[in-house]
């Protein structure tokens, strides 16, 4: 999902430039073009998500009768602790996830440079994101490993007394975030070093001439010229932090006991290992209101920009 | 249980759907290569005996496997599923997706097994599946790391217990490895300390949610768990280590102790092996029987499977001693079949004789009661075990999970 969206940027420009101008031709060709697209969508997402909804007004382990429990699953959801802190910790996550797009501008305005050898350092720092989250996951649980991990050590060097992160009801969400932030701030990169190359050179070169130069030239003529790569950039990071869930999976499963729990794995948690289908279900459904709610408030502000 | 939790795919899923006359689909739970080779010698012997059949071994990975027995029994099943003992096997037999087949429960075959295990697999006297396998749970123990703490012999009781503990950790020495990131093997705690303090019956309607956990005797349970969690027993980082990772600390020497099911021996080098050793739970309580956490597991034939009487002889194949011997050697555990032999290997000979002397048998915290209760109580361990402190709103915690899911308990007895 994520990787499709890096393309939008290009696809909203060109159809601002090409459409509008002309009403599409709809004929049975069309229709017939779309049919296989719009029946798989259909079959395999739009159908599942109102089939998740219904079961979510059932009590159900997966075998056996359903219950209708009606708002049931809801109104336990909204006095269950673990679901409230679940929720703090995916907001939490949004939080900490704004850092991406900061640290990812500043390394794409530094490695927006023609000198040799160039190409070969933008990859290696675009490497993390094309490793997997889960070898990211379990290369960070081994970083932060009490015994044995790179942490303490550096901890060590420092002088400083040792920690395990993973172990404490407060670090373990933090360390699980770093572990995150380390591709996605890669991912940032790239996006930004994609808007850096659509820069206006004889805006720069203008501005130079009236003596704008170091961060008032990038304040006022740079950052406004990436501002369709902001939005996207934003998006992108507030949709995985709320659907963070391999980092969990991988590294605390949620623990020291529900600590550093996720909508998205408490979900997981509830239908599979509790087998309560309807409220794992009442989860997604949550979790699907949320995202909606979040994508449609960034389309919205994207759209009135472009306009 | 011990399989790790994110291993993913399922090995040759699918292929299950297609089957002709004569062809046996068989579910099974596993892909590591011990078991894997095991079950494939079984399978060959027994399309040998019977010619007019051909079996079809489906391996999948042990967690995906659980959820997606679900998905088969409602749907299209196989014609055998692997599954496990007890409270496991009667979710699915009360709504009626497991077959009778009682009729393999002949006189004879009745014989050769131990009466916990016809319990295992009987619900209101019919029998539902097949028992092939078991092992015990208990402590495994450096003996010459005990040895060099001035710990002669492993603890038989509550105060050898506290002892050693005291001993080893003047030496340095971290008394229990345990990892708790899988949240189950600090069940075995629980289970072992309310088996040893009010015994099997009580343990079995606490596993059925029929007494409350804010229960006098379950706070018992906690008391003395707390006496080790104090004294520093249980070896640091274990929230965020899996089983297999803090078995390390044994066979480093940070660690003396394990309490874990016998699959650990697998783990062990040869040079280990001879400085391992084994030994039930310590006696807490005298005039309480001896009871085990003993896990069995089971093959079923799905009540809506096609091949059900490919199925049935299949599964009167698994019953007969000759195979489990051949299976249970090759597994390394312990057959159910009495008459089987068992491997000629010192941890399993000790667990035989230690089950087949057992005065009843418990399956392990989280097959015994609900996955729900499972999962939310287990937590409770394991918070308790960081901070003990709050064990006064860890208790209402999972009460309130027990009440939600069974109700009210049938004998209550006063709250502390």
């Amino acid at each position: 999902m994520t990787r499709t969206l890096a393309q939008a940027p290009v696809r909203a420009g060109s159809r601002a430039a090409g459409a509008g101008k002309r009403a599409p031709h709809v004929g049975l060709s069309t229709v017939i073009l779309l049919a296989p697209a719009c029946l798989l969508f259909s079959l395999f997402v739009v159908y599942p998500i109102f089939a998740s909804i219904g079961i979510s007004f059932y009590d159900w382990s997966g075998v056996g009768a359903r219950t209708w429990v009606g708002l049931g699953n809801y109104r336990e959801l909204f006095a269950d602790p673990v679901f409230g802190k679940a929720l703090a910790n995916n907001l939490r996550w949004l939080g900490c996830y704004l850092l991406a797009p900061v640290f990812g501008l500043a390394l794409a305005v530094f490695l927006n440079q023609t000198l040799s050898g160039m190409r070969v350092v933008r990859s290696l720092f675009f490497m993390p994101f094309v490793i997997s989250q889960v070898v990211v996951g379990l290369v960070f649980s081994w970083f932060f490993n009490a015994r044995l991990g790179l942490f303490n050590s550096i901890l060590a060097g420092l002088g400083l007394p040792s920690a395990a992160p993973l172990d404490s009801e407060q670090g373990a969400l933090y360390a699980m975030i770093a572990a995150g932030l380390w591709p996605q701030t890669a991912y940032c990169m790239i996006l930004f070093l994609t808007g850096l190359a659509t820069l206006r050179p004889e805006l720069i070169d203008a501005a130079r001439v009236d003596g704008a130069k170091g961060w008032s030239l990038f304040r006022h003529v740079v950052l406004p010229q990436l501002r369709p790569v902001n939005f996207i950039v934003a998006m992108v990071c507030a949709v995985a932090a709320l659907r963070s869930f391999d980092y969990v999976m991988i590294m605390t499963l949620g623990g020291p006991y529900n600590s550093s729990t996720v909508l998205a794995y408490y979900m997981f948690e509830q239908t599979f290992v509790g087998l309560r289908y309807g409220y794992g279900a009442a989860i997604a459904t949550v979790l699907l209101a949320l995202m909606s709610g979040l994508i449609v408030v960034l389309l919205w502000q994207m759209f009135r920009r472009e306009r | 249980m011990p399989a790790s939790r994110f291993a993913l795919l399922a090995v040759v899923p699918l292929l299950g759907s297609v089957a002709w006359a004569g062809t046996l689909v068989v579910n099974f739970n596993s892909a590591e290569p011990a078991q894997r080779a095991a079950w494939e010698t079984a399978v060959v012997r027994f399309e040998r005996e019977h010619p007019d059949v051909r079996v079809q071994l489906n391996l999948y990975d042990h967690e995906s496997y659980k959820r997606s027995i679900r998905n088969w029994l409602t749907g299209v099943p196989p014609d055998v599923v692997f599954w496990f003992a007890g409270n496991r096997m009667r979710q699915f037999v009360a709504p009626g997706l497991l077959e009778d087949v009682s009729e393999l429960f002949t006189p004879e075959a009745r014989d050769t097994l131990h009466r916990s295990a016809l319990d295992l697999v009987s619900v209101g006297g019919r029998q539902y599946g097949v028992p092939y396998t078991y092992y015990q749970v208990g402590l495994y123990f450096r003996r010459d790391v005990l040895a060099a703490a001035g710990v002669q012999e492993p603890p038989r009781d509550w105060r050898d217990l506290v002892t050693a503990c005291e001993k080893l950790k003047a030496r340095g020495v971290e008394p229990f490895a345990i990892g708790t990131k899988d949240l189950w093997p600090a069940a075995a705690w629980f289970d072992y300390l309310d088996l040893r303090l009010n015994g099997l019956a009580f343990h079995t309607e606490l596993m059925q949610g029929k007494v409350a956990y804010t229960d006098r005797r379950v706070r018992e349970i906690f008391a003395l768990w707390r006496e080790l969690i104090d004294r520093g027993c249980f070896s640091r980082n274990h929230a965020s280590s899996s089983w297999q990772e803090s078995q390390a600390l044994l066979y480093g020497g940070q660690a003396a102790m394990m309490l874990i099911g016998n699959y650990i021996v697998a783990n062990f080098t040869a040079d280990m092996r001879d400085r391992m050793d084994f030994v039930r739970f310590p006696t807490l309580r005298s005039g309480v029987g001896q009871y085990e956490d003993a896990p069995m597991n089971t093959l079923h034939v799905p009540a809506r499977a096609r091949n059900k009487e490919d199925g049935k002889r299949f599964l009167a194949f698994v019953m007969r001693a000759d195979v489990q011997e051949t299976l249970n050697k090759a597994l390394l555990q312990i057959p159910v079949n009495l008459r089987s032999a068992t491997a000629a290997d010192r941890f399993l000979m000790q667990g035989r004789h230690l089950l087949a002397t057992a005065d009843g048998l418990a399956q392990y915290f989280d097959r015994d009661t609900s996955e729900d209760l499972a999962n939310i109580a287990m937590k409770g361990f394991q918070e308790f075990m960081l901070n003990p402190d709050r064990l006064d709103a860890i208790l209402p915690t999972i009460e309130r999970a027990r009440s939600r899911i069974y109700g009210a308990p049938e004998n209550p007895a006063p709250a502390q």
